[in-house]
């Protein structure tokens, strides 16, 4: 497990503030930093439909982690970007231990509270099944 | 290849084996319920998933991708089925195979980008809009028991999958809602009133109808429309696939797939078909990948007709509604109303064009026409925007354009020149920024020319590039001897 930290992001304000700590760690521990954005299967579809073909449908997926990529680039740390398709939290999982990352760093709820209400928060499922250590962030 | 084959057909057994089972139970209460909205048995709608599924393992161009029997398909038959009678559908079904294989051949997809997605958007939200409003004859003069049955129904729809997750719930509560029905004896219509069901194997036949030009007449128009529908829908679904599992897929081979899946399901007297986005969705998540997931709801379909047939007949319609009002619920692009706000308001106006056309002529592809058409204008109207700007040096105007000078812009484009001015004797116009397209535009250039000729002031272009400059000289007539205007 001497892979890069794993900030996963969705874009929202709390995955804004779990960036701020993963860029502590990674300022710290000399790691890169991967941001790993999972598009859910429920979402697709919407995105397909409103985007003109493939370039567009992942530029607009890049907007939404602009926020999260200025911190980190602003606090000089090397970090890569990686789209992932699924659950968030069986895909956040199966990156993290295939990739044998050191952390994975994550904010404690996403932009999806309804979903949260009925399957559970993905902070939760992830910290239980990640083999590396597990930083959620409040 | 051989290993490409196998990676397609057996790289995922498992996971591909367990979600075309849930497909399966998934296209029962759907393809019965297209079945019912095209006016046809419920078998004609079943017969068809099947071959449909089937037929698609083998030929489509997108692994996973479930086609069968859909609601956006049954809709445009209904005419047909209603003046015609079924005959003329299978052949209908036929033809519309014969046609999509012909798309497939020209390389139909590379056509899709020129679909806009606002019309896509007005394609989905039409198409729930229809399949809900097709449910609303069944309240016409029905009991309260028929309202409570449909609250059940979408109760148990939306509420069970927050505890079982395996089988798709509104099976479930298709079978919850006829053991309530026949044990409680409730006068409910069911789908045995509506149609029969016969537990055989779909069988090969000849559609029953004359083979001349006014039988084509009839099936054409109908087959046209279907062909079109199924094919955007296909690639539609297909595209969506390819964003769930981060693959790429074969659009043109999957077009010509369709053709071949509907020639197969119009002999087997099953009515036309095309992939769905709903089901497709149900198999990835469920864990399908390949092609083998795709036979397996087929496959699994065809036994379930074999052994549920006596059942399948006493199912209330209600249910079946209830199971309609979800997909219409699915189907419809919530997102799109929220989008008005931030979406350029010519995007809204094509979006509901497509809508209103659609729910007004009952045809998803004359509504895809209308969207086309206007979207067409809008962007025409947007770039005919030309810029003329001028700047005097003693006897000499020297003008600068910018934009596109074509048919749509050349009238706005000649009125900004000013033909008289007081004490110029040469004229200098800079086409750097603009282009020429048609030969509209060169006409415009030569009016330009001439009119300051007439009033004696010399006229130098400058700076057309290559293309424009090549159309100019070999249709301009400024630049010829005793150049009049008629030339055009």
């Amino acid at each position: 497990m001497n892979g890069p930290i794993l900030l996963a992001s969705d874009g929202s304000s709390h995955a804004l503030r779990a960036a701020e700590e993963a860029i502590k760690l990674a300022k710290v521990l000399n790691k890169e930093i991967v941001v790993v954005f999972v598009v859910d299967f429920d979402q697709s579809k919407r995105d397909v439909l409103h985007s003109a073909g493939a370039i567009d449908l992942e530029q607009k997926r890049r907007k939404q982690l602009q926020g999260t990529e200025q911190k980190i680039r602003e606090a000089g740390v090397s970090y890569s970007v990686q789209l992932l398709h699924g659950m968030p939290g069986p895909a956040i999982v199966e990156y993290a231990n295939k990739e044998a990352v050191s952390y994975v760093v994550l904010g404690s709820r996403g932009l999806n509270s309804l979903q949260e209400m009925v399957l559970g928060s993905v902070s939760h499922k992830v910290a239980k099944r990640v083999n590396c250590p597990v930083l959620i962030v409040k | 290849m051989f290993t490409q084959l196998k990676k397609e057909w057996f790289g995922n057994v498992r996971g591909d084996i367990l979600s075309g089972i849930v497909v399966a139970l998934a296209l029962i209460p759907e393809a019965i319920a297209f079945s019912i909205i095209a006016g046809v048995d419920p078998m004609v709608g079943l017969y068809a998933s099947f071959s449909m599924a089937v037929v698609i393992a083998f030929m489509g161009g997108r692994p996973a991708m479930i086609s069968a029997a859909t609601g956006a398909m049954a809709l445009v038959m209904v005419t047909l089925v209603k003046d015609h009678g079924l005959q003329y559908l299978f052949a209908a079904t036929l033809l519309t195979g014969v046609l999509q294989l012909i798309f497939g051949w020209l390389k139909v997809a590379r056509l899709m980008k020129f679909v806009p997605r606002s019309v896509m958007v007005g394609f989905v939200n039409a198409l729930a809009i229809l399949i809900f409003t097709a449910q609303l004859p069944h309240f016409a003069g029905s009991s309260v028991v028929m309202y409570v049955f449909v609250a059940a129904t979408l109760a148990i729809i939306y509420i069970l999958p927050r505890f079982v997750k395996a089988v798709p719930s509104p099976l479930v509560a298709i079978v919850v809602m006829t053991i309530i029905a026949v044990a409680g004896g409730f006068d409910l219509r069911t789908v045995g009133d509506l149609g029969n069901i016969t537990q055989s194997l779909p069988s090969f036949l000849i559609p029953d109808v004359p083979l001349n030009m006014e039988t084509l007449s009839i099936i054409f128009p109908t087959a046209l429309a279907l062909s079109m529908v199924g094919l955007l829908e296909s690639l539609l679904t297909a595209s969506i696939v390819d964003d769930m599992t981060d693959t790429t897929s074969d659009k043109n081979r999957e077009a010509r797939g369709q053709g071949i899946a509907n020639i197969v399901t119009g002999f087997f007297g099953g009515m036309a078909g095309c992939a769905m986005i709903g089901q497709s969705v149900i198999n990835v998540k469920s864990g399908g990948r390949g092609r083998l997931s795709t036979f397996v709801a087929g496959a699994f379909l065809l036994f379930l007709i074999m052994v549920l047939g006596d059942v399948v007949v006493k199912i209330p319609m209600a249910a079946l509604v209830g199971v309609m009002i979800m997909v219409s619920i699915g189907t419809f692009d919530w997102s799109s109303l929220k989008a008005f706000t931030k979406i350029p308001i010519t995007d809204s106006v094509v979006m509901l064009v497509t809508v209103i056309t659609v729910v007004i002529t009952h045809d998803l592809s004359k509504g895809v026409f209308a969207g086309i058409l206007l979207s067409a204008i809008f962007f025409t109207a947007k770039i005919s925007k030309v810029d003329v700007s001028s700047a005097r040096k003693d006897d000499t105007l020297y003008y600068k354009t910018a934009g596109q000078i074509f048919f749509a812009s050349v009238t706005d484009f000649v009125n900004e020149f000013d033909y008289q001015p007081e004490g110029i004797k040469n004229v200098h116009i800079d086409f750097s920024e603009a282009h020429i397209w048609d030969d509209s535009g060169v006409a415009a250039v030569d009016k330009i020319v001439l009119k300051y000729r007439n009033n004696g002031i010399k006229v130098i272009l400058t700076g057309l590039n290559e293309a424009s400059s090549s159309m100019v000289k070999r249709m301009a007539v400024h630049d010829k001897q005793d150049a009049k205007l008629s030339g055009h």
